[in-house]
């Protein structure tokens, strides 16, 4: 039998998690800004599976069962601002939210 | 095995940097979706069948319809209609339907050879996960339990449009 090596799943993860994190920096759509977050804990998630995989533990999993709550009430929370955001502003761009400043 | 693994692997990290590169939000979504089924094949190679499953059910159907719905929902107008034609062009569907076809073909290449799954003692089941998870963490359960339900209250009232007068007599006057 040949097992997947794990540093190359972590490595993978790492992937996933570098380029959900250039998603959240360099866009500047919201609901685009979100779908990042979600590549970014999908991630972490995947890094928690293959540890618990490497060791044969059932807590990798277990890990991921609470990332994966999270990030399902964090969606519903954050579509739901971007909702009331859409309806004060008229936009999802995160530029329009600037005028706080002033 | 391997060669599924690395299959994967590329169509995720590929499928990824297509999603967070797009300009149109419905074709990062289409290659968003194709990330995640990849990374649930990568879970089911890895041993983790439970939670391959859940891969493909939560996150590529539950959360993923949910943002179809707000895109959909922010897209109203009359511009909508011609955005309509033009997303059912193959070149909008063709570069997912491409990286699904791979995962498509890593799936059947896994059920017809029977002897290229991962050895028994690798696998991780569903029932060593739910023992591990109703014994050992039911606390951390509780509180997820408690965080999903202030999720939904939460929504459900960040969601709601306000009024703008808090009486059918009291708004003429203002």
């Amino acid at each position: 039998m040949n097992t997947i090596p794990v540093e190359q799943s972590l490595l993978l993860a790492a992937m996933l998690f570098v380029i959900g994190l250039i998603g959240v920096l360099s866009r500047r759509n919201v609901i685009l800004m979100l779908m990042s977050v979600e590549i970014m804990l999908n991630a972490a998630g995947m890094a928690f599976v293959v540890a618990g995989s490497r060791w044969v533990q059932p807590d990798g999993q277990v890990m991921f069962i609470f990332i994966l709550s999270m990030a399902a009430a964090e969606v519903s929370v954050g579509l739901a601002l971007i909702l009331q955001m859409f309806h004060i502003n008229k936009s999802i761009d995160t530029k329009t939210l600037g005028k706080l400043h002033d | 095995m391997l060669i599924v693994f690395y299959l994967a692997a590329i169509v995720a990290i590929v499928s990824t940097i297509l999603a967070v590169t797009r300009s149109n939000a419905v074709h990062s979504l289409l290659y968003l979706i194709v990330s995640f089924l990849a990374s649930a094949v990568v879970f089911f190679v890895l041993g983790a069948h439970f939670i391959a499953a859940l891969e493909v059910i939560v996150y590529a159907g539950a959360i993923m319809v949910l943002f179809v719905f707000v895109i959909m929902m922010l897209n109203v107008g009359s511009e909508t209609e011609i955005a309509e034609k033009k997303w059912l062009s193959i070149k909008t569907w063709g570069g997912p339907a491409i990286l699904s076809l791979v995962l498509f073909c890593e799936l059947a290449y896994v059920v017809l050879t029977k002897e290229s799954l991962p050895g028994s003692e690798a696998i991780v089941t569903p029932k060593e996960v739910g023992i591990s998870l109703f014994t050992q963490y039911v606390l951390g359960i509780e509180i997820a339990a408690v965080m999903l339900m202030s999720g939904i209250v939460g929504a459900y009232h960040l969601a709601q449009i306000k009024k703008k007068s808090k009486h059918r007599f009291l708004g003429g006057e203002e």
